[in-house]
């Protein structure tokens, strides 16, 4: 039995041990291991989303990352959108950047969408990176983004081709 | 030369000192847990601060090239105020974590009962996660600190045991004790490279480890660069060097068996840097 298998079983018969399994997950079972346990954590808990929550504010960069890269798969509706705005307020690009995926682009309200868009410029994560942008572009967001661009050209330095393209 | 800063506290320094030790072959650290200057009063700063160190400091770390480890404990300063105890029962969780490579700073400080019971809880901590341990040894009284301390874990493998801001008069008993000896090298205060090149002719390079140690005082974060050059003015060779640079601190915290260093030691991009479109 490996590693992965065990603590899937054992969480699926106790959903509290995920919180000592999960930290450990990536390099003892492997790429792809964290995300399995968050799947089953999420058949086998009472409250999953209350027990994603706890998993995510308990975790390392990696473990959130892990997490919001998954949310898409977990069917809670809007009930993490908290760790989206969590992710959303670090300076890390990475969480950012998952910050802005399915789930993201699925249930944050335009105004933080748009402040999430702004954010990943700001940041150079790439356009193209953003979710379901194309669905949810909207004026204001266009306004914003010539703003910024405005702001880059009074400043004498470059405006990114990813807005570029999008004015 | 590449180097493995094997103690600094990379939490007070600027990005600075990142692209400074990067250009001085710094590629990987290890950032314990210490205080912070300001003493803290409550569990929360701590867990805040465990955070930044699982967070915030290895991505930051990581834009400048450089790949950054932890160990995390109660320090001994710290372990005498009533209102930190906490901090040792949120501590197992923490010990889990990808990139804690070792349970420290651990030790004493002014060697009070509270720093006893502190110091061998968290070397049991240690033992229950299979990780080795960094002992700070105290800097007032020093010699009969490090006596007590090797006292204190002489039931455990003394090969993973590294106890840390030696001298000349305590680097001896650690040696005979079979820990792996640090030394801190400061501008002004603990060992200097000169006095360090002597240490390491009389005793040999085996279980030696050199650190800056940089922290919020006056401290300098290329001085593990500087002693591999007084290393070399010396007539130690650049394999000698290397043990002491990198292959010591390598070994030692590989112990935890978290230590990759793949990505570094080829030049590859860290995680998320990729995303980055090199503009910056």
């Amino acid at each position: 039995m490996t590693w992965l298998a065990r603590a899937v079983a054992d969480v699926e018969r106790d959903p509290e041990s995920v919180y000592a399994l999960f930290p450990r997950a990536a390099r003892e079972g492997g790429p792809g291991a964290r995300a399995e346990l968050l799947r089953t954590l999420t058949k086998a808990a009472q409250d999953p989303a209350a027990a994603i929550t706890r998993l995510y504010w308990q975790g390392d960069a990696g473990e959130r990352l892990e997490i919001l890269e998954t949310l898409p798969q977990l069917d809670l509706g809007p009930a993490a959108l908290p760790l989206v705005h969590d992710a959303l307020r670090t300076n890390d690009t990475r969480l950012v950047a998952a910050a802005l995926g399915p789930y993201g682009s699925a249930w944050l309200d335009d105004h933080a969408f748009r402040q999430g868009v702004l954010k990943c410029v700001f940041m150079s994560v790439p356009l193209a990176s953003v979710e379901g942008l194309g669905r949810r572009f909207d004026e204001e967001l266009r306004r914003m983004l010539a703003d910024f661009a405005a702001e880059r050209r009074a400043a004498g330095r470059p405006v990114p081709p990813d807005v570029l393209e999008r004015l | 030369m590449r180097i493995f800063d094997p103690h600094i506290h990379m939490t007070s320094r600027t990005t600075d000192d990142y692209e400074r030790m990067y250009a001085a072959g710094v590629r990987a650290i290890v950032e314990p847990a210490f205080w912070l200057g300001q003493p803290r009063t409550n569990v929360g700063s701590f867990l805040d601060y465990f955070d930044a160190l699982l967070g915030w400091e290895p991505y930051r770390a990581a834009q400048y090239g450089i790949r950054h480890f932890c160990t995390l404990a109660l320090n001994p300063k710290e372990a005498n105020d009533p209102r930190c105890q906490g901090v040792l029962d949120e501590l197992p969780r923490y010990l889990l974590k990808d990139s804690v490579v070792a349970v420290g700073e651990v030790g004493y400080d002014s060697v009070t009962p509270e720093e006893d019971r502190v110091f061998e809880a968290q070397l049991a901590l240690a033992e229950e996660h299979g990780l080795p341990v960094l002992v700070h040894t105290p800097h007032r009284d020093k010699a009969a600190g490090t006596r007590r301390t090797l006292d204190v874990v002489k039931g455990m493998d003394p090969g993973k045991v590294l106890v840390d801001h030696l001298n000349e008069l305590t680097v001896a008993m650690v040696r005979d004790a079979g820990c792996w000896a640090g030394f801190s090298i400061y501008p002004d205060t603990k060992m200097d490279p000169d006095r360090m090149v002597a240490i390491l002719k009389e005793y040999g390079t085996e279980r030696m480890i050199v650190n800056s140690a940089a922290d919020w005082g006056r401290s300098d974060v290329l001085k593990t660069r500087e002693v591999g050059e007084a290393m070399l003015a010396a007539g130690f060779t650049d394999e000698d060097v290397d043990r002491v640079l990198w292959q010591n601190p390598v070994a030692f915290y590989g112990q935890s068996g978290r230590l990759h260093l793949d990505d570094v030691e080829s030049g590859g991009d860290y995680q998320g840097n990729t995303i980055l479109r090199g503009t910056r």
